[in-house]
């Protein structure tokens, strides 16, 4: 009987676990498989890859399936390729390559075309291929981008270019005759009326000669403001002026917005005058650069110094017009104020109301108010510094401090009074707080947060971070150094570029995504909302002229090609079109000079046709409706095969050509 | 039951009535059906008769073309003239070029929309005899345009240049002139549109006020 009564009872025990255990076995997750077993359901490929939620969170915030477009661009400069990048944002795609400053075959930059823009940027008759840009600049209106033009400079040899976006093609290079390097560039003022270019290391104005013991009396540093003639765009020479500087190594500088618009501020860093000399016993130049505990804010007129210039208050300086530091002291169009030591970066508030220094040297960002400073200079009595220059007293200009953390560099602005300073030596990016009204005063001038970023950021750029009106949303910390981020391909690594979610509040900012970058050192970076954007999608018209921006006389239209002689003077006029060159046999004599246009009439989106001669070294991107005519001296005879670069068509392998060049 | 014999009722009390008005309404009815018709074919002169779309993998979206009574346009922007790009992949094949085909007819399009528009106003105003006839070219009008579109179609389709790129690998074909057809990775779908359905209006307005007007004369010879 209780044998029996056990015996149920465990029966029924059992039954339970039976029950329980198929009742787990239909209510488990099943991992989704695929023929061969393995999983594919996104949960179990995140877990086994060993992805957090956060993570997942920073794919769903990153991840652009095929045919989905970016929310923002970057025109994030080159370093020492010398040319422009454009990326994605979200994605962090790397959307295309602006050849700018370098020669590029596959935008046929500088290998029979673009020779012009590129001899722009010749230095007292030398040619120059190679640039270190730094910082890019889009075009603005009333202090916003208006996505029409980008501008960036060359700080290795102090140079200019100009981009049109509409084609996203260099225009116009323009050498600084005064200056050798330069690095306070590119900047423009609210309008675009001027691109701001502020020289760094310091030598005599015109690029002579003269020995370091001059380096006090025969070295200047200087400011250049150079015209930008939006209907032609171009830079105009002719308008354009610069300043005489003291030999201070002006570094970086901004434009003044809203309320300080007609002003421009530059920092200095060696204001020490030194002039190194390691090898002589002397202090380096890292230590010598440092040794004062602050080094000069400039602060400069603009608006006055526009007068000055245009009422010939100037010298000429290699062709260049300079307004003398005299005159520049005696217009009162030249202000200094102390800033901590070694600073590299200033910018300017949304508002136009602050100005934010980070000395390099020092844990804080200072703050400059801007009509405090306007308040002082109308006080007027002021200190002097060696060369004549008033110096505003720091305590009357100063607005705040914040300790934000070591090696305060550059800073960036969201929509919501929150500012970000990039901290080279913590490896980090800080946010915190512009204490002002219109700003965040609940949460007073103060740090909120810090990320790490992985490793050594230069500058940052959140969206539209350096406008009237910034976005916020997306950061990125443009790193130096990627060291163990990504697989090693040999000693010499990418650079990081790291996209930070900035869009929540307070202690909550997340790293979602790095990108390498193999371009050289980006330096700065400028982001856009994508749909200000509008470029061509095709040239409006065929035969059109990307330098002119118009359609181009010696343009060759179907039934129009040939090859007509003058003496040695041979015209080669020919078409392009899916999948063939009009005409395919060129015949011409050793000797001869041939001007040959091509015209790429195809009228379809990225129907581009490349085209090259072998052995004279030449290589065209003819984009659809692009005219291209370039020039060589046929001097070595035999046979050589022309063809097109892009893979164009089914037949692309059969547009091609010979052209003969008989002996003669 | 009861309402059908008070509806036949009504529709006979209706018919007594309506002998009494059909004389006049029926003499302005089909002049007034003719000049709408002449509206409509004036109309569709601004809109497509024919459109084709030829779908790629290489060109999202597709090409269009959209033939009108006078000539060939492709989407809305001009910058790409997607009629062109059709016409230099047509190359490939050997096909003509698009823009040499029916030319005669184009030319001839807007003039002969004019007569008709003219016709119409005559029929509808004068009463000879025989002058009616006239008025059938409207009625025939859309279906030469899609005779004339066939014919063309097929001379395209089947005279293509035997020394073209692709001539090995694409057979001559006759092209529909409505519905989908293959031609390499193309698939394309030829439509008629809003042009042609204004047009197949006027036609079926014009046919029945010529239908009212026999009726109408019929009675006459029975009366007298």
């Amino acid at each position: 009987m209780i044998s029996q009564r056990i015996s149920s009872k465990l029966l029924l025990i059992g039954a339970v676990f039976l029950a329980a255990a198929v009742l787990a076995v239909i209510i488990a997750p099943k991992a989704i498989t695929n023929a061969q077993g393995d999983p594919t359901d996104w949960q179990t490929i995140a877990e086994q890859r060993g992805l957090t939620e956060a993570d997942m969170r920073a794919a769903a915030m990153t991840y652009t399936p095929s045919g989905m477009l970016d929310e923002y661009v970057m025109f994030a400069s080159g370093g020492h390729s010398g040319q422009m990048f454009v990326i994605g944002m979200p994605s962090m795609r790397l959307l295309r390559t602006i050849a700018v400053f370098t020669p590029e075959p596959w935008q046929g930059y500088g290998y029979g075309a673009g020779e012009e823009v590129l001899a722009g940027g010749d230095i007292n008759g030398r040619q120059v291929r190679w640039a270190d840009t730094h910082h890019p600049a889009l075009s603005e209106t009333g202090g916003d981008y208006d996505g029409q033009w980008v501008f960036i400079n060359d700080k290795a040899n102090g140079r200019i270019a100009v981009i049109d976006l509409r084609d996203f093609e260099t225009k116009q290079i323009v050498n600084n005759p005064l200056f050798l390097n330069d690095h306070g560039g590119t900047f423009v003022t609210p309008n675009t009326e001027y691109i701001i270019e502020g020289g760094q290391y310091a030598q005599p104005l015109g690029t002579d000669f003269a020995p370091l013991s001059d380096y006090e009396s025969a070295y200047r540093g200087m400011i250049t403001f150079w015209k930008f003639d939006r209907e032609a765009g171009r830079i105009d020479k002719s308008q354009s002026f610069a300043m005489e500087l003291p030999p201070y190594w002006q570094d970086l500088c901004d434009a003044g917005k809203l309320v300080s618009e007609g002003w421009v501020f530059c920092n200095s860093i060696n204001t020490e005058l030194a002039t190194g000399g390691i090898e002589a016993g002397n202090p380096p130049f890292e230590a010598g650069v440092s040794r004062n505990t602050t080094d000069f804010l400039h602060v400069i007129n603009l608006n006055a110094a526009i007068e000055v210039y245009k009422a010939g208050n100037t010298v000429e300086v290699a062709g260049m017009q300079v307004i003398p530091l005299s005159a520049a002291i005696e217009n009162n169009l030249l202000f200094f104020t102390p800033e901590p030591r070694s600073p590299h970066g200033v910018d300017i508030a949304p508002g136009g109301d602050f100005i934010v220094v980070s000395g390099k040297l020092d844990p804080h960002v200072t703050v400059y108010s801007f009509q405090k400073i306007m308040d002082t200079i109308a006080a007027g009595g002021f200190e002097t510094d060696q060369y004549g220059v008033p110096i505003l007293n720091y305590e009357r200009v100063l607005e705040a401090q914040v300790e934000v953390g070591l090696g305060p560099l550059h800073t960036q602005f969201g929509p919501d009074g929150y500012a970000y300073t990039s901290l080279f030596l913590d490896s980090a990016v800080a946010r915190w707080s512009i204490g002002a009204e219109g700003y965040r005063p609940q949460d007073g001038w103060s740090l909120i947060s810090k990320i790490p970023v992985q490793y050594n950021v230069g500058h940052i750029a959140t969206a539209e971070g350096d406008t009237v009106s910034p976005d916020g949303n997306l950061l990125v910390s443009l790193n130096k150094w990627s060291v163990d981020r990504f697989m090693s391909t040999g000693p010499l690594l990418p650079q990081n570029f790291q996209l930070i979610d900035i869009s929540q509040e307070g202690n909550n900012l997340q790293l979602l995504y790095d990108m390498p970058f193999t371009g050289g050192e980006p330096h700065y970076a400028q982001i856009i909302k994508a749909d200000k954007l509008n470029a061509w999608d095709v040239y409006p018209e065929v035969g059109w002229n990307p330098l002119t921006q118009s359609v181009d006389p010696n343009a060759v239209l179907q039934g129009d090609e040939g090859v007509t002689r003058d003496g040695n003077n041979v015209t080669v006029k020919m078409t392009a079109i899916r999948s063939h060159f009009t005409p395919e046999h060129i015949d011409i004599q050793a000797g001869d000079h041939v001007t040959w246009t091509i015209t790429n009439v195809e009228r379809a989106r990225d129907a581009t046709h490349g085209f090259s001669i072998p052995y004279y070294g030449i290589s065209l991107s003819i984009e659809p409706g692009e005219s291209i005519t370039f020039e060589f001296d046929a001097t070595e005879p035999g046979v050589f095969s022309y063809y097109c670069l892009e893979f164009c068509s089914a037949l692309h392998l059969e547009m091609m050509g010979y052209l003969t060049i008989q002996p003669q | 039951m009861v309402t059908q014999s008070m509806s036949q009722t009504n529709t006979l009390s209706e018919h007594t009535r309506s002998e009494k008005i059909a004389p006049r309404l029926f003499k302005w009815l089909p002049s007034a059906l003719m000049l709408v018709a002449a509206i409509l074919l004036v109309a569709s002169i601004a809109f497509p008769y024919w459109g084709l779309v030829l779908e790629a993998p290489q060109y999202p979206g597709g090409l269009q073309m959209r033939v009108f009574v006078n000539y060939m346009t492709g989407d809305d922007d001009p910058r790409l003239d997607e009629v062109r790009e059709i016409d230099g992949l047509n190359h490939y094949i050997g096909m003509k070029s698009l823009y040499e085909a029916a030319a005669f007819e184009r030319s001839i399009a807007i003039p002969g929309v004019i007569f008709m528009v003219v016709s119409l106003g005559v029929v509808a105003f004068l009463r000879r005899r025989w002058l009616w006839v006239l008025s059938l070219t409207v009625v025939v009008f859309p279906f030469v345009f899609l005779g004339d579109l066939a014919y063309w179609m097929n001379n395209y389709g089947q005279n293509l240049d035997p020394y073209a790129p692709l001539s090995s690998a694409i057979a001559p074909f006759t092209p529909p002139i409505i519905g989908e057809g293959v031609i390499g990775q193309f698939r394309t779908v030829a439509y008629v549109d809003t042009g042609w359905y204004l047009a197949v209006g006027a036609a079926v307005l014009v046919a029945i006020s010529l239908l009212i007007r026999l009726r109408i004369s019929i009675a006459d010879s029975r009366e007298s």
